[in-house]
């Protein structure tokens, strides 16, 4: 039978590929905002997992308000992204260093 | 039975979408195994009877957010062979940093199965209404003990959308396509027009 074990490990792993993806993927913006979405992915499989098996409903609540921020999150990194692209004509972050000089 | 096999089938498939994400050499793909991720955990909270959840992963993740993506990855000309320059570079650190997190939560959920930890049992708990679907469940409580966050989502959404509007804005001043409605109105046909009285057989000298 499914336990919380499996869903617990199931977003262990995804938490931790998210994070992987940022290590390798140091250069590429977009592939580091997806790996993010990977990560709050996890912590909404942990929190419906948790809720489902404590029987408790404010953990789905709570995923929903984590899929806002989410929402929210993506709209104005890509907006960001966007006008940075504009302006520089690459997305590479090793550029990103105006505020040094 | 059949539920542990759906459980597998979806676990399976989400971490490999995750992996190929990551691993994508173009970030067209990577949005598009996003995606199948995406799919893949909504059948895993169907499984634990998240409807509501689940069917909100895939209309506002595969929806919008996923589309969104595309648009920007489509939009922005990317040198995808530079993008990938460091790889090899980062390697080692990034699954060094990988390992200790996999352990640490490995190490934390065996303190779980050895009986050093119990699960929390809520004070209060938000329990399901008998009777009612999730839907139902999830709504009752939204809107009476969540109310005042709810709002502040709608408020942290609104913030968004203005703040996406406004960074990307555009005032496009001395093109041709820019409608300025003041000179439009204040145009007299004095300015525009011109009276002449040409003599026969001869044109009009502009």
């Amino acid at each position: 039978m499914i336990g919380i074990e499996h869903y617990v490990v199931v977003s262990a792993i995804l938490f931790v590929l998210g994070v992987l993806g940022i290590f390798l993927n140091r250069k590429n913006v977009i592939v580091i905002l997806m790996a993010i979405e990977l990560i709050l992915l996890a912590v909404n499989i942990n929190l419906v997992g948790f809720s489902a098996f404590l029987g408790d409903l404010t953990g789905q609540i709570f995923a929903m308000f984590v899929l806002t921020v989410a929402a929210a999150e993506a709209a104005i990194g890509l907006a960001i992204l966007v006008i940075y692209y504009r302006g520089r004509g690459t997305i590479a972050i090793d550029d990103v260093d105006r505020l040094k000089d | 039975m059949i539920q542990l096999f759906a459980f597998y089938m979806f676990a399976t498939i989400v971490i490999l979408a995750a992996v190929m994400v990551i691993l994508a050499r173009n970030p067209v793909h990577s949005v598009l195994w996003l995606i199948l991720a995406f799919f893949n955990a909504a059948g895993l909270m169907v499984l634990v009877g998240a409807e509501f959840v689940a069917v909100l992963l895939v209309i506002v993740y595969v929806g919008a957010v996923a589309v969104l993506f595309l648009f920007v990855v489509m939009m922005l000309d990317i040198d995808v062979a530079s993008m990938r320059a460091g790889f090899v570079r980062n390697a080692p650190l990034g699954f060094a940093v990988a390992l200790v997190l996999l352990a640490e939560m490995v190490l934390g959920f065996g303190a779980y199965r050895a009986g050093g930890l119990a699960l929390g049992t809520p004070a209060a708990p938000s329990q399901a209404l008998p009777g009612l679907s999730n839907i139902q469940n999830v709504g009752a409580l939204l809107y009476t003990r969540y109310v005042f966050l709810f709002e502040m989502a709608g408020l942290i959404l609104l913030v968004a959308m203005i703040g996406a509007i406004v960074l990307t804005h555009r005032d496009r001043r001395g093109s041709a396509a820019r409608q300025d409605i003041a000179r439009q109105i204040g145009r007299k046909p004095v300015d525009a027009t011109v009276m002449t009285r040409p003599k026969v057989g001869e044109g009009v000298e502009l």
